[in-house]
This record gives C-alpha cells, structure tokens and sequence, in this order.
C-alpha cells in the first residue's frame, strides 16, 4: 500500500521567529521556581553511553528518586524525575534499584530500542529488542524510525515499522500486565527540514494509532472473555493505552490523565547534531495539537539532546504552555498543581542528562540566593 | 474603565461552537516582570525652538497622561500662531546654513543623534510606552532599534546623495535665493513642517527628520497631541549632540498647531502621517499656491485597511502567526495592520479555530510588564471609537468572536483583541478603518475573487499574501494595489525599504532611495 501523507507544509523562517518569542518570556521568582520543579519532574534523566555500567545506572537511578538527596540547599519536597532513560542491557539494573528505593512505577524506566540510534539493524532484530527490553521491565520504548526509508520517500515503510512496533508494545504490554508507552524518534537532525519533521510526526501519529485500533479489534472478543482481570482503566482498552477519545470533548471539566498511559513522538536520540531545537518542538506540538483537533487524541512530545540548562528547558515550558494551551488535563501533579494543557509527565518529556544538575544549580540559587559550584553538584 | 466581559476559551476538541468553556486555574504563570527603569518626567515642558526649550508667557497647556493608568504624566505646550511663527522662522533662519555644510558633517550629526538614541533606548522604550499604552516589549525591540536604524542609514546617505539622483537636474531652484547644491544640481526642498501620529510616535519622528536633515532641510515637528513625550526628548538628544539651532525645532499642541504649521508660508514642504481625514483638509490647505507663487510639496501617509489573503495551500500556522502579529501589533493602532482577512472557503474553520486558540494566548494588560503581548489604547477617544465599531459590527450581522480573557487593569484604556466572522464585503468594519485590535475574516473561493476583494478598497496601503507555492505568491503580489505587499511574513519594516500608500492611504513613500526624493529639489 502506498501511503499518502498529507502534512501541511511549515514555513521555516516563521516557525524560527515564532520559536524565538517564547526565549523573551520574563521568568521571575515563584513562576521560575514552580517551572523548574515542573522542568525537573518531567526529566527522562538519561544516560545512553557505550561506557554505561550498572553501577553508573544505578546512581542515575538513585538520582531521578531523589534529585536532593541530603543536599541541605534543596528544598527537601523535590519531585522524582519522570522516568530514567537506558539502553536495554540496563533495564534489569534500574527495575532492580528502584524496586528497592520503592520507586517503581513511579520513576517508569524507558529504554531506548529498535537498533537504537541508528535503526540499521533487520527488524525482527529490532522487535526482539523491544520485546525483551519489555519484559526486563521497561515502562516506556524509545524506538527510532527508519530515516533511510523516510528520506527515500518510502512513508510506507517507515509507518508498517511503527506500527509493528507498536504492536509490539501492546501485545508484550498487555503479557506483562503494565501499559508500554511507545515514544517514536524522528531524528530531526537527519530529517533536516521542517516539512520532513512534520510530515513525519504525522506519519508516526496515524502509524501508532492504526496499531492500536488493530489491536483493540484484534483483543476485543478475547477481553469480552477474560473481562475483569486485565486492570480495568478508565477508557476501557486492555492495557491502559487511551484509544478513543470522545471528538467532543468536554473541556469544562478537567480531564483526569492518571490511568492513561500515552505515546510520545520525540525529536532526537541525543547522537546527531543537531539535536532538539525549538523550531522542531514547535512544529511537532503544532502536529499533536491538529491530531488533538481532529480527533480529539492526546500524544506526548519529547524533545531530547541539547537542552543543557535551566534557562533552555524554560524556554521550552513557555512553548508548551502557549501552544498547546490552557486544555484542563490533570496530570501526575507536582506541588498539587495542574498545569494543565500538556504540561505535565503524562504529555510533556524533556530527553537530557545534564539539565538535571543546571535546573538543581538554579532551584538552590532561588532556595538560598547562592549558586553551587559545579564540582558541588553529584554527578549522575 | 470599559470592558465588554469575555470567557475564556480552552483548547477545545473540533466539535465546540461559539461557546466557550471555563478556563481552569493556570497552574504556571508567568509573575508580574514589570521594567523597573525609572525616567525623569519634568511636571512641564516648553517648545523646543531655536536649540533651546522655550516657555510662551500666558501659555496654554494641556495634560499627556499615562493610557494604562489615566495618570497625568506632564503638562506641555498648546503652542500658538506667534509660537509656529517663530520656529518656522528659526527654521527658515539656519537653513543656509545647515544645507550649506559639508555633507560629511551633516552625516556626523546624524550618526550622533542615532549613537546618543542607542545609548538612551531603555529610557526612551520606557518613556514611550508610559506615554503611549504600548507594550514594553514592542518599544524595546520593535520602535526604538528602529529609530536609532533609521538615522543610522540616512546619516549614511548624506554624504552620497548624487548616487540617489542620478540624472537628476534641477533648474527652477536656481537663483539669488537658491540653496546650496547637496548633490551635484540637486538641493534641499527648505523647512518641512512635519505632524505626525500617536500610534508610533518616536518611530515616526524618526522617519520624517532623518531624511529632511541627510538631503540638508530644516524640520519642524509636531508630535501628536497624547504622545509628546518622546519627540520632546528626541528633542534633548539635539541638544545633547550639538545640533545647530534651529535646525530641528519641536513644538507641541492639537490641530490648531497642525494647522498653523502647515499653512505658513515659510514651509516648503509638509510630511503628515495620520488619518485620512485630516489628510485631506492638509491636501486642500496647501493646494493654493503661496505668495511667492511656488506650491509646497506634500507627502501624505494616512490609513488603511489592508488585506491579508490566506490560501489553502499556506503554511498554515505560520500564517495564523503573522495574521495575528499583522492585527494586533501595537493594539492594532498601525495603518498597514493586516484587518481584513481573506480565507479561502475550504480553510475557514481550520483558521479561525486556530485564530481563536492563539488569541486566548496573548496577554493583555500592564504595558509596562515584559511578558505584556497587547497594552493599552491610546486614548479614550480612540477606545470609545473601536468600540463604536465592534457595537456596528454586530448590528450589521457579523459575529464578534472574543476569545482572549486576560485580566483587565482596573484603570486604563483596553481593549481584548478579538475578530469578526462572518463579515461581508459590505460590512462598515469591512470597510473602514478601525485602528484598533479588531479583525475582520472574509471568505474567498479563487485567486481572482481574491484579488478584487482585496482591491476592493478605498485604501492601499500593505497586503499580505500567504501560500507555498511562489508562482501564485508573484502573479498575486502584482496585482495588489498596495504601496507593499508582504509575502508569507508581515509588519518587516526596514529604513533600506520604501513605505507609502496609492488611493487614499496617500502618497509619497518613505525610508529607501524613494524616501530621499521627497526632500530633494531637482
């Protein structure tokens, strides 16, 4: 089948002034304060080195619990992270740690997967790796598209992988009883233009829920059968994954996101320069956004690599929170705010490693009105 | 204060009509970032006449407040017949000799002037926006970087003028009286009597004394009524720098002065920036020749109601971003804002769904807050009559779409950016000029209705066109009867670039090599 994709098109020098606004943003004091708490809680504090050991993951680990561990100029009420970022051969060692710190569920683990980052690797090798990545424990599936067929025009290609991929999500998700949140890389550094960058957060969008109606259809006499086992959520799926959302919504009332798990489409694996940028974010929470439109669905976005400090992740926040505006969801909360809109963890990642301890610099610098040392700061 | 009450729209699925849902509580907001510059206001100003400030004895003076507190901020001067007289005369006095200066010197003046505005831009971003409602972040990074622009690229032409007048020969200013030459056969016009707008009232005395001082005129300015302020510190930078007296001379007051300047025989020239209604009466008053025989020059940039033409095959949302910067820039108080939109039928709800999301984005309020999109109106008069238009509006049958909810000061001029659907050809907010953040969407359904209802005007002034397919973009652009024509961006302003109307959005064009021709004779 050939697949017809119908993006709009994006036009790059005012996608570049528009993103530029949201870098003029005055962010003063408490709203400083509450945005890097907001920042930190939707970290995937990230480390994805061929040098990773167990042990260098297990100190992330106890990092993304506790990002202030005994550090007396934190306030002690700092949230988790959302979610450690690993390669597969680490899974097992997060699942272990934050078991013991009694974090499990609550930091999810996301491992990258499908080849990670390059993707060139035959797909059953690729479905494999997300599949036994599952099963050691990932909540959440960072997988690569396949840019070689993108950029060769085969659109086909690139969505029957997704949404095997995603397939593959649901059926291990639905074998190890915990909904896999699936968040598909674009690598926008090699998609180069903001049409390509479009064009493929829709393809991926329209790919993962053509995965999900063919599992829901797929699933539904045998969930009529064994109904009551699978853990019941608020739309109805077997695994918790939101499939329909009502194309009316009802935006009066705040939309509660907790027993929902959704997909994310995400911009970089963190190899390619360049990495995330504003432009890119922008155009991709502009795709989820016509998606939320149209259909009434909600998708994450993640933008990863290159948001080092603070002031950066603010940027994106601000972006967030004027395009994707004032939707009333209810997220996990932090400080019993709701942002609402997609800022929250359930809609709104950031991929880093480095932003964590400039965002733990700033929020000490606004506890105390003094700034740590670098050297200060616990690596990890 | 007067505020019609809105409800906030939320990011609502496909289906919602006009009725918009409850906003739920931000959980993150931006604190109040308010500029904490402080400039010196004295409680008074005189008129600033041959190099120094003058004040008239007996002098009448009137009260420039603060349109987002309705505070007075100080008391200038209405000057008077006798207060024109003297200062068109202080301008006529020095004109030999300012035009008789080696160009280079006149080109240091003006790189002065533009350094000395660099160095001052917070206090003068700050003074503007105090004076005239408008946000802080648009006086900061829009209007002053341009002002000081505008002198430093004339300062540039004044010593280069023969490459601007290539081929050009003057002979009628030959004579006993003649000016001296500031190009080979070519010489200044003489004192220009200049008045111009509140809407942008530094940047526009910018654009009419750079290029009469880079071709070696004499200037007298009036600045318009409720923004004073800056131009009257403008007025100090001359004073600063070292202008020769007289050279610039700066005088305050309403029509009556405007029309006491732009009658007196001594003027040769008149700049106006403004409605098109005093445009006339200016056009009339100085069709008569004057006594020596000789007609003053006249260059007229007034209003507009300029069309933004969206196709189907635009980039979509970035056309919503420059549709929405097109309208409610400066509170839509600009006469090129984009206020009549043309949407091609097939994507009418998409846009102004879309218009409506982006409008509930921007933050209305405290000019003087950094994060501030949209300030205050300039004047109560000029709010009493953009909500006389939004009340039309609806009488006429259009749909008033208020999709913004910002909290409103309690004191001050506001006015909610919002939008008209449903709007016809026909429609009085169709077809006039409103001035304020108020935008009409119109349907199209080809490129050729397009065209003739964007035409359909009795301006012409800016256009906007917005489609990725550059075949169209040209052929359409041609056919724009506008003085510009913006292709998917709008509001670029540039001193490099012309700027000036057809129809009755006026004549004459300023800023470029076109801009240079007005304030030279031959």
């Amino acid at each position: 089948m050939l697949r017809q994709v119908h993006s709009p098109r994006v036009d790059a020098v005012m996608a570049a002034e528009r993103a530029a606004t949201f870098t003029k943003r005055s962010i003063k004091k408490s709203s400083k304060m509450a945005g890097l708490r907001l920042a930190l809680s939707t970290l995937d504090l990230t480390t994805l080195e061929g040098k990773d050991t167990p042990e260098k993951v297990r100190s992330l680990c106890v990092k993304a619990v506790n990002p202030g561990t005994g550090q007396s100029d934190l306030p002690d009420n700092l949230p988790s992270v959302a979610a450690v970022c690993v390669y597969p051969s680490m899974v097992k060692f997060c699942k272990e740690t934050l078991e013991e710190l009694g974090a499990l569920g609550r930091v999810k683990i996301a491992s990258v997967a499908t080849g990670f980052p390059s993707g060139q690797y035959p797909l059953d090798v690729r479905l494999e790796d997300t599949r036994k990545a599952i099963h050691d424990g990932a909540d959440e599936i960072d997988m690569v598209i396949n840019r070689g067929a993108f950029l060769s025009g085969k659109y086909d290609v690139v969505a029957d992988e997704i949404r095997d991929v995603k397939a593959t999500c649901l059926r291990e998700g639905a074998a190890v009883g915990r909904p896999i949140a699936l968040k598909v890389i674009l690598e926008t550094g090699e998609l180069e233009t903001l049409d390509n960058v479009r064009r493929a957060s829709d393809l991926a969008i329209v790919a993962m829920e053509e995965a999900k109606r063919a599992f829901a259809g797929d699933g539904a006499t045998k969930r009529r059968s064994d109904e009551g086992k699978a853990p019941a959520t608020s739309n109805g799926s077997p695994n918790g994954t939101h499939i329909n959302g009502s194309p009316t919504l009802d935006t009066s009332k705040p939309r509660n996101l907790g027993t929902s798990t959704f997909d994310f489409i995400k911009t970089s694996t963190g190899k390619v320069t360049p990495a995330a940028t504003m432009p890119v974010t922008l155009v991709m929470l502009e795709a989820v956004r016509d998606w939320y439109l149209q259909t009434g669905q909600l998708v994450g976005v993640k933008p990863a690599g290159g948001i080092r400090t603070a002031k950066q992740s603010l940027h994106y926040l601000v972006m967030v929170k004027e395009t994707l505006g004032s939707l009333p969801t209810v997220g996990t909360s932090v400080d019993d705010q709701h942002p609402g809109g997609w800022l929250t963890p359930e809609l709104w990642r950031f991929g880093a490693s480095a932003l964590a301890n400039d965002i733990l610099r700033q929020i000490s610098w606004l506890h105390t009105g003094k700034y740590r040392a670098q050297y200060d700061v616990t690596e990890a | 204060m007067t505020t019609a009450d809105t409800n906030a729209p939320s990011l609502s699925g496909p289906a919602s009509s006009g009725k918009p849902a409850k906003p739920s509580k931000p959980g993150w907001d931006y604190s109040p970032a308010p500029e904490t510059v402080k400039v010196d206001i004295a409680s008074t100003y005189g008129l600033f006449i041959d190099g120094k400030f003058q004040t008239p004895r007996n002098a009448e003076r009137f009260a420039t407040i603060n349109p987002a507190t309705e505070e007075t901020l100080s008391e200038v001067t209405q000057a008077s017949d006798a207060d024109v007289d003297r200062a068109v005369k202080a301008a006529h006095a020095v004109l030999p000799k300012w035009a008789g200066l080696p160009a280079i010197e006149r080109a240091k003046y003006i790189f002065r002037i533009a350094r000395r505005i660099q160095e001052r831009g917070r206090e003068l971003a700050v003074l503007e926006t105090l004076d005239s409602g408008k946000p802080i972040k648009e006086s900061r990074d829009v209007d002053i970087p341009l002002v000081a622009a505008h002198f430093f690229y004339h300062a540039g032409w004044a010593d280069k003028l023969e490459y601007a007048t290539k081929g050009r020969r003057d002979g009628a200013t030959k004579g006993k009286k003649a000016l001296p030459e500031v190009a080979p056969g070519v010489r200044p016009v003489g004192v220009c009597g200049q008045v111009i707008p509140w809407n942008f009232p530094l940047l526009m005395a910018a654009w009419k004394i750079a290029p009469a001082l880079a071709c070696g005129n004499t200037v007298v300015l009036k600045p318009a009524e409720t923004t004073p302020l800056t131009a009257l510190r403008l007025a100090e930078i001359f004073e600063e720098i070292g202008l020769p007296p007289g050279v610039v001379n700066i005088i305050t007051g309403d029509g009556r002065t405007g029309k006491a300047l732009v009658e007196h025989p001594l003027v040769d020239k008149v700049a106006f920036t403004g409605s098109t209604e005093v445009g006339k009466r200016i056009a009339k008053a100085t069709a008569a020749p004057r006594p020596d025989g000789k007609f003053k020059r006249l260059t007229l940039e007034l209003g507009g109601k300029s069309p933004h033409i969206i196709f189907e095959d635009a980039a979509i949302d970035q056309a919503v971003e420059g549709i929405i910067n097109g309208i409610y820039f400066n509170q839509g108080e600009v006469c090129c804002a984009g206020s009549r939109l043309f949407v091609q039928e097939s994507i009418v709800e998409e846009v102004t769904k879309k218009l409506e999301i982006r409008l509930a984005s921007l933050r209305v309020g405290d000019p003087m807050d950094k994060n501030t999109d949209v300030g205050a109106v300039n004047s109560k008069e000029q709010l009493s009559r953009i909500e006389h238009y939004l009340k039309l509006g609806e009488q006429e049958g259009a749909t008033l779409r208020r999709a913004n909810a910002s909290t409103l000061p309690k004191k001050g001029y506001w006015c909610r950016p919002c939008f008209f659907t449903g709007v016809q050809p026909s429609h009085t907010i169709a077809r006039e000029e409103i001035f304020g953040p108020v935008l009409s969407v119109l349907t199209f359904r080809t490129p050729e209705e397009a065209i003739s209802r964007a035409n359909n005007t009795a301006y012409g002034l800016a256009a906007g066109i917005w489609t990725e397919k550059g075949s169209k973009m040209l052929s359409i652009a041609k056919q724009i009867k506008s003085g510009v024509v913006w292709c998917n961006t709008y509001n670029k302003f540039d001193p490099t670039s012309p700027f000036g109307g057809f129809k009755e959005s006026g004549f004459g064009r300023e800023g470029g090599v076109q801009g240079l021709k007005a304030y030279l004779d031959g």
